[in-house]
């Protein structure tokens, strides 16, 4: 290192001395020539990268050179799918971009699952991966793939880099691509030989991206059409989807629907972008939703859309949703509106500017009429006190909505909440009050098991001082639970909560009301192997066992005190606890069943 | 369903080809023909794409193909307002005069001529080509090829300049991102 010998001289001189060779350094990005891959990593820098999850092989390694060297913190994971996992988590933590490396072949294809999630979701993430050289592509070379071409489908957009020069476009459009507008995964793929060449180091002061251009502000007239149907509805719904917690409009949200006074549903991807104490909240909507939620869409006169993209989980069979409803549909992705229902009023737009914009449109109107929601808010509030969310306690055993639930009563609404894919994901979005955006991270499109650790792991390096919780299933941990060791050696203390329940608990919930309770390879056994406790002691975390409703708090009480290694806590609970309510797959939410063969009583209701 | 047809104005970089087809392939929507090539400016390429769809349909397709990066203007060409052309070759097993008349009643060149085989050459709108080819069955079709459709708006305006005018597409997208950007995309 060149600056070794300034420390003789006292801090004073070493200071002006790192300044002159900071200094010295920018100009000789600026002018001198640079490997492709100190090109790559000030391209990073220049973006603002502060961390990124990868794994060195042989196409990125020259990459890896630079970083060495770099501010930017990289953390060594243990399986790609991990990297990308935990940029996805650091990304929905934070609402910075997530950024992944890692090399080509293996190393590349071992991203798509966290790609595809990440488009599905909507997560502004960057994958840096290394490519065959140049000349050897299409060759079929040792560890080539063509990720690009893999890729195409599940990214925002996608690079093959092959000329050194084109790397810090590349990466600042990347940036660009993936943090504006819709979020979304970008994928820069490096030929090797264009990390080797030399180049210099310039960041563009001007991106040209001719066909990338995004609408903002909503049309007035239909901030105005907007605000007149709804001062006309008589049974108003704020369908809440994930784009508000994308477009940091939670706060704009809360004064708009305040202003409207109308029931306010989050789906899955939304929880927490509106207060679950609010009392105009009636919960999650869909497949596993509040009765009140489910119900308040499909009897809705008016669906006050904002960031939704009526997915399938919420509409339930698509012909037979909210037939009565007139639809608002608030998103920045033009082509989400009308995509699977007809939009009476397309607000196209940032959303936070769109609620702003609402906000006096609807004053007028509201000055002219105010709409009378008494009787609305009658039923929707019989609603949801007659058919709360609710579980049982077993006779035996210990019953995982239980010790859920105590996990958010006592780790609190300003914890970050990861979850798997499953029931415990369900009853995790269920029985967790969210008060606040960005703290229920989750698979909701994809439905990726194995999300959760490394999620968790990346929420925690982006928000290290709030206690990060993975509450995972005994199937999804043994998808990616070697992220642990990651954690523990870099001092990321997550806890996980293994909801065990030795299944696939989804799908033997499936296979009980479906299949005739043929459970049909859906037993995992892993309350005998692996033993979760040695499993995580070998990894380097804490292990702790729960087994009884008795212990549960002391367990999540002692987790909560350990704060220098990741925690797992096995909580051994009944296996035959199912998610309710239901709307079975394909059916028409009016068919919805809060518990076995048991509908609603919709007695005197007139809906 | 009646045909449609939309002029895409996309960027001339690689793997541009694969994303449109690609998003045809995984949304179910089937391309009726395409053809691409290049435009009066080097770094665009032009695609025309035919499709079996409307209505609401046409616009999510649009829509969709709008989103992809590289995508930076699409337009509708319809009948009415556009020249629209297929280029066909036909190799015709028999030769003779009858042959001949029916070319030049359709305006098609001869463009190879041997004891037993002719070639001949059209230029025109998809239903002439139709009739054309019926016409020549009975000479017996050997061989055919047949391009997509291109087409090209009538009168003085041009897709380049309602892109230029509409998008922008003259300037870049944005003016100078400054120096000190470092946090740019870090919010």
């Amino acid at each position: 290192m060149e600056t070794e010998g300034f420390f003789v001289d006292g801090p004073g001189i070493f200071r002006a001395e790192l300044e002159r060779t900071r200094r010295e350094r920018q100009a000789r990005e600026l002018s001198e020539k640079v490997t492709g891959a100190q090109s790559l990593v000030n391209s990073l820098e220049h973006a603002g990268v502060d961390v990124m999850f990868g794994i060195p092989g042989g196409a990125i390694l020259p990459a890896y050179d630079p970083i060495f060297d770099s501010k930017i913190r990289h953390i060594l994971v243990r399986h790609e799918q991990g990297a990308g996992h935990a940029a996805t988590g650091y990304a929905q933590a934070t609402g910075r971009v997530g950024v992944c490396i890692a090399t080509s072949g293996p190393g590349a294809t071992n991203l798509v699952t966290p790609l595809a999630d990440a488009q599905m979701d909507s997560v502004p993430i960057v994958a840096i991966t290394g490519q065959v050289p140049g000349p050897a592509i299409g060759t079929d070379a040792f560890q080539e793939a063509d990720i690009r071409g893999i890729t195409m489908p599940i990214t925002k957009h996608n690079y093959l880099i092959t000329d050194p020069d084109q790397i810090p476009a590349a990466i600042s459009e990347a940036f660009h691509i993936a943090s504006t507008g819709r979020p979304g995964p970008v994928l820069v793929d490096i030929a090797k030989d264009a990390l080797q060449k030399m180049t210099t180091f310039t960041w563009p002061k001007q991106r040209v991206l001719a066909g990338y251009r995004l609408q903002l502000d909503p049309e007035a007239s239909a901030i105005n059409d907007a605000a007149r149907l709804i001062a006309e509805s008589k049974k108003p719904v704020f369908y809440v989807g994930g784009g508000v917690i994308k477009a940091n409009a939670s706060k704009e949200l809360f004064r708009l629907a305040e202003l409207v006074g109308a029931p306010v549903v989050t789906t899955l991807m939304a929880r927490g972008a509106f207060p679950d104490s609010h009392p105009l909240h009636l919960g999650m909507p869909g497949m596993h939703g509040t009765v009140a939620a489910v119900t308040a869409l499909q009897k809705a006169d008016l669906l006050i859309t904002l960031g939704a993209r009526f997915d399938d989980r919420v509409t339930g069979k698509l012909s037979t949703f909210a037939v009565n409803a007139k639809v608002i549909h608030a998103d920045i992705d033009p082509a989400e509106i009308g995509k699977n229902r007809f939009a009476d009023v397309a607000l196209i737009g940032d959303l936070k500017r769109t609620m702003v914009a609402l906000v006096p449109a609807l004053e007028r109107e509201f000055a002219k009429s105010r709409p009378d929601l008494a009787s609305w808010w009658k039923q929707m509030g019989g609603l949801r006190s007659t058919y709360p969310l609710g579980y049982d306690h077993p006779a035996e055993g210990l019953s995982p909505q239980y010790v859920i639930e105590r996990i958010g009563a006592i780790s609190g609404p300003d914890s970050i909440y990861c979850a798997g894919v499953g029931q415990h994901q369900m009853w995790a979005s269920q029985f967790i009050k969210y008060e606040k955006p960005r703290t229920w991270l989750n698979s909701g499109g994809l439905g990726t098991m194995g999300y959760a650790v490394p999620a968790a792991m990346g929420a925690k390096v982006g928000a290290p001082d709030t206690p990060v919780w993975a509450i995972d299933g005994d199937g999804c941990f043994q998808m990616t639970n070697q992220e642990l060791v990651t954690c523990a050696i870099n001092k990321i203390p997550i806890k996980v909560a293994v909801i065990n329940n030795e299944s696939l608990g989804m799908v033997r919930q499936w296979q009980t009301l479906f299949y005739a309770s043929r459970y049909s390879n859906t037993d995992l056994h892993s309350k005998r192997i692996p033993d979760f406790v040695k499993l995580a002691d070998a990894m380097g975390c804490v292990g702790l066992r729960c087994e009884s409703r008795d212990d549960v708090d002391a367990t999540i009480n002692k987790a909560m005190e350990i704060n220098d290694a990741p925690v797992v806590i096995d909580f051994s609970v009944h296996r035959d606890a199912m998610v309710w309510p239901m709307v079975a797959a394909g059916t028409s939410n009016d068919d919805i069943m809060i518990a076995r063969e048991l509908a609603p009583d919709w007695g005197s209701q007139e809906l | 369903m009646a045909l449609h047809t939309l002029a895409v104005l996309v960027e001339n970089s690689p793997g541009v080809l694969a994303r449109v087809a690609s998003l045809f392939s995984r949304r179910g929507y089937n391309i009726d023909s395409l053809a691409v090539g290049p435009t009066e400016d080097p770094k665009i390429s032009r695609m025309t794409i035919v499709l079996n769809l409307e209505g609401h349909a046409l616009d999510q397709v649009s829509a969709q193909l709008f989103k992809l990066i590289n995508v930076i203007g699409i337009q509708e060409m319809k009948p009415s307002e556009s020249y629209e052309r297929e280029l066909l070759l036909v190799k015709v097993g028999s030769n003779g005069a009858a042959l001949d008349e029916v070319a030049k009643r359709y305006g098609a060149k001869v463009v190879e001529k041997s004891e037993n085989s002719v070639v001949v050459e059209l230029v025109a709108e998809s239903d002439v080509i139709s009739a054309l080819l019926s016409d020549l069955k009975p000479f017996g079709v050997k061989e055919l090829v047949q391009s997509g459709a291109i087409a090209l708006e009538k009168g003085v305006k041009t897709l380049t300049d309602r892109v230029r005018d509409e998008q922008g597409l003259s300037n870049p997208e944005e003016g100078n991102i400054g120096e000190s950007s470092t946090a740019d995309y870090q919010n």
